[in-house]
């Protein structure tokens, strides 16, 4: 058994992690949720957004958050044009997950044509900062990530919850027909929501290029753990996506404290399994 | 076996001999190992469109089978010498179990959606490849299959991996064509149009889903334990990446999951593409074109490559020969009358219970219906009508009660149990096969019904009860070039072919017109003549009071009033029900 310190340091760690997942899941859980498409290209525009904060900064020498508040607008434009596509070729539930998967491989091979598949690292004074609380550290970065899903997951809440744009977007996800009827304007907010989802993944790239080594194929090693994290949460319910994150990113990281690293996978995809077989009607 | 199966058979048989001829003469090992992917991608392909494509359960996890084969052969061979080619059989044996026990867990949640089914196996793979890695099956560092003998079936190496890799996609194919033939093919397509209705109408769907998820493993298996071989080199990394799983659905897609060709062509010109663009920074190029191919596919045409040829040639044949004219007269049952019914027997359902969490929809229902009698079950909406006939057909099990036929028992069975003892039901809402042609959708009937009909004998049973019902003219249309009451009436005729002893009608009268309700009232009468007893749901008084020889009357879920039709309508407690209590006292 690991000493308390080691395993409170895990816990913490885990959190911290879990922050970047929920991010990831955040705009992925509202476009499933209330669009009924499963978007795989979230992945590779989070992945775009990181290359982009990493040319930005590492090129041309631009601060991280302007490198955000430039991406994050434009990855609105981009969620919207790619909702114009969805809406004029009508993309079903299925399709849409085809169809995404073959846009996340075109930018994937984008990405390696302009930064090749060699490994990029984005060195910055912030990645060394940390925070220490008694005998644990806790670095600047990952916490500032995990503050930002914990803000934007309450913040879409509220916006789902209480303004007349997310009442008619929940109302539109449970019946189409019904919510047109009442004079709700689906196509508009539609876009306005992917919208949102992609800026949602600008904002998750500009801190993975912070955080973590960049590489093309990195686009396919979050998918598994982040629709675990989506689906355990529940369909577009962001508070939800919030804690299957967290929950997942601590039980990921005291496995690896406990048992050892390389088991780690198997706690997420259990709990997932688990979920799928025992609460199917959750999803 | 029919004129389009010998035709397919010899075809295959053809390209096996072409193809292996080629092997035997000797090709540039270059071509064989190019030729060997190719039947590889066919065989994964082919193999995953079995469940997947037919049933309509895209599975995310063949890369767990393909990995499970691939890694028993590496095992078996290095760990213990075990010659190659048995091992193919170990491999194939152990990743059909696997697919065989995972389809046992997850085809028992009934409420477990197509996208929720893929991710799940998606998972599945994830957890096999993190048990591959940390345990002695691999432990991290890889198995190499260098020192392995293979098996001298052709000269050279590359030759016999290439006999084998021809053969088992030949056979997948030729396993595909034949399955789409049969009654399982017809069964699995059915679960992809509409699985509870498949159920409803006899097809032993958990059984069909479990065969074909055992198959499409066992042969992801195979082609797993080959491709062992052909790597030499076994690493987790490699086998359980995300490309097996998506390539195959994407080949599929591409050529045309429903079809027992489409993955194959799917698989051809995918896997042909994706050899064109190896190497250096074109291969990032080729990469993203064909992936901007499978969108451009997907998009526009959504059924795959496979069916929109064959789709475009059979409209410019028909184009080009006049539209030939059904015989009815001789079409019907092949010129004899159409047997009567299975033999009568009498319906009882003895204090049926049901609840949906809090709404208590049965409350103890005991009702009879004698052979051959018309029973007509009326009582306000909500009142547990739909419900019975639910319970009734096994769609839903009851909480509580005995519902038998004859001296069958039908409470606590399958669906498609009690379709066989003889118990058909229609849809309120008529639920066709959407891909199913109105003589198929028939024809699925007389298959899996009480009857057990050949495939040919179904079909000429299925012309006939078409006939029946005044639709034989629509014989070729597909559910969405019919109005309501031409689907109505193919309700009736589905509910038939499966030559019930006792028929649920769930209100097909509602949303006829006058006219169409006179015709459906003297069908009713005719399918009555033939000794089948009705249980019938209905609002129009009309239809109950000229039907029915007893009625009974429903109210939130207990019976209020049963007896001779005009009696119980005139009964007090009746007329409240239906018109609320009067509370001026005149």
């Amino acid at each position: 058994m690991p000493s308390a310190t080691l395993l409170g340091q895990s816990i913490v760690s885990g959190l911290l992690a879990g922050g970047l997942y929920s991010l990831l899941a955040l705009g992925l859980s509202l476009s499933w949720g209330l669009l009924r498409l499963v978007n795989l290209t979230h992945f590779a525009l989070a992945l775009l957004g990181a290359y982009l904060t990493y040319q930005l900064g590492h090129v041309f020498h631009v601060a991280p958050w302007l490198a955000a508040a430039a991406i994050v607008p434009a990855f609105f434009l981009i969620g919207v044009a790619l909702h114009a596509v969805f809406a004029y070729f009508r993309v079903a539930e299925f399709a849409s997950l085809l169809v995404t998967f073959g846009l996340a491989v075109i930018l994937e091979s984008l990405i390696q044509w302009f930064w090749t598949a060699d490994y990029r690292r984005y060195e910055t004074a912030y990645a060394t900062m940390s925070i220490r609380v008694g005998p644990l550290f806790i670095p600047t970065l990952e916490m500032l990530a995990c503050l930002t899903a914990v803000v934007l997951a309450f913040a879409t809440w509220a916006w789902l919850r209480f303004t007349y744009v997310g009442k008619a977007l929940r109302a539109s996800a449970e019946d189409p027909a019904m919510a047109a009827a009442f004079g709700v304007n689906h196509r508009a907010q539609a876009f306005l929501l992917s919208g949102v989802s992609a800026a949602y993944a600008g904002i998750a790239g500009t801190y993975i290029a912070l955080i973590a080594t960049l590489a093309p194929s990195q686009i396919w090693t979050w998918l598994g753990v982040v629709f675990a994290v989506v689906i355990i949460g529940g369909l577009a319910n962001p508070i939800g996506a919030l804690l299957a994150g967290l929950l997942i990113g601590v039980s990921e990281s005291v496995t690896m404290a406990v048992v050892t690293p390389a088991w780690a996978p198997l706690v997420s995809f259990s709990v997932l399994i688990l979920i799928l077989i025992l609460r199917p009607g959750r999803v | 076996m029919s004129a389009h199966g010998r035709r397919v058979a010899l075809a295959l048989t053809i390209a096996t001999l072409g193809l292996g001829a080629l092997a035997a003469v000797g090709l540039p090992a270059f071509y064989e190992s190019f030729l060997y992917l190719i039947f590889s991608w066919i065989a994964l392909a082919t193999s995953w469109a079995i469940l997947s494509g037919y049933a309509g359960y895209f599975s995310f996890g063949h890369g767990a089978f393909f990995g499970a084969g691939m890694y028993t052969t590496a095992t078996l061979t290095t760990a213990l010498g075990m010659p190659f080619l048995l091992t193919l059989i170990a491999a194939g044996v152990l990743a059909g179990l696997l697919g065989l026990g995972i389809g046992a867990v997850v085809f028992r949640v009934r409420r477990l959606r197509g996208e929720l089914f893929g991710l799940l196996t998606l998972a599945i793979t994830f957890v096999l490849a993190t048990i591959v890695l940390n345990t002695r099956i691999d432990g991290g560092p890889g198995v190499y299959l260098s020192a392995v003998p293979m098996p001298r079936l052709l000269a050279s190496p590359t030759g016999t991996l290439y006999l084998l890799g021809l053969l088992l996609a030949v056979l997948t194919v030729g396993a595909a064509f034949a399955i789409a033939q049969s009654r399982l093919g017809l069964g699995l397509y059915a679960i992809h149009d509409d699985e509870d209705v498949a159920e409803v109408q006899g097809v032993p769907t958990l059984a069909y889903k479990l065969m074909a998820f055992t198959l499409s493993a066992g042969i992801a298996g195979i082609a797993g334990g080959i491709h062992a071989m052909y790597v030499s080199y076994v690493t987790v990394g490699e086998t359980f990446s995300i490309t097996v799983p998506l390539y195959v659905v994407l080949m599929s897609v591409l050529g045309g999951a429903r079809h027992w060709l489409g993955p194959a062509v799917g698989a051809a010109i995918i896997g042909a593409s994706l050899y064109a663009f190896t190497g250096g920074q074109q291969a990032v190029l080729g990469r993203a074109a064909v992936a901007f191919a499978l969108i451009l596919v997907i998009l526009l045409l959504p059924e795959g490559v496979v069916p929109a040829v064959i789709g475009r040639w059979r409209r410019h044949a028909r184009a080009a020969s006049p539209p030939t004219v059904v015989d009815i007269a001789h079409a019907a049952g092949g010129g004899r009358a159409l047997t009567p019914a299975g033999a009568p027997a009498a319906l009882e359902c003895h204090d049926v219970w049901k609840a949906f969490g809090g709404i208590q929809a049965l409350r103890g229902v005991s009702l009879a219906i004698g052979p051959g009698e018309i029973v007509g079950l009326v009582g306000p909406n909500g009142s547990g009508k739909t419900t019975l006939i639910n319970v009734v057909s096994g769609h839903y099990e009851a909480d509580r009660g005995r519902i038998a036929l004859g001296t069958e028992t039908l409470s606590g069975r399958r669906a498609h149990e009690i379709a066989g003892l003889g118990v058909s039901r229609t849809y309120q809402i008529p639920r066709p096969f959407a891909h199913f042609t109105a003589l198929d959708n028939v024809a699925l009937a007389a298959t899996f019904g009480a009857g057990h009909r050949s495939a040919r004998e179904a079909r000429t049973e299925a012309q006939g009860w078409l006939e029946f019902t005044g639709l034989a003219r629509r014989a070729s249309a597909f559910p969405h070039e019919l109005n309501l009451h031409e689907r109505k009436f193919l309700e009736l005729a589905r509910a038939l072919a499966a030559r019930p002893r006792v028929i649920l009608l769930d209100e097909v009268l509602s949303g006829l017109n006058p006219a169409e309700i006179t015709s459906a009232i003297r069908l009713v009468r005719e399918i009555h003549e033939q000794g089948v007893a009705i249980l019938f749901v209905e609002h129009l008084m009309r239809a109950v009071l000229e039907l029915s020889h007893r009625i009974v009357v429903l109210n939130e879920g207990e019976v209020i009033a049963e007896g001779d039709p005009r009696d119980v309508m005139r009964a007090q407690r009746v007329v409240d029900v239906y018109l609320g209590r009067s509370h001026v006292v005149a």
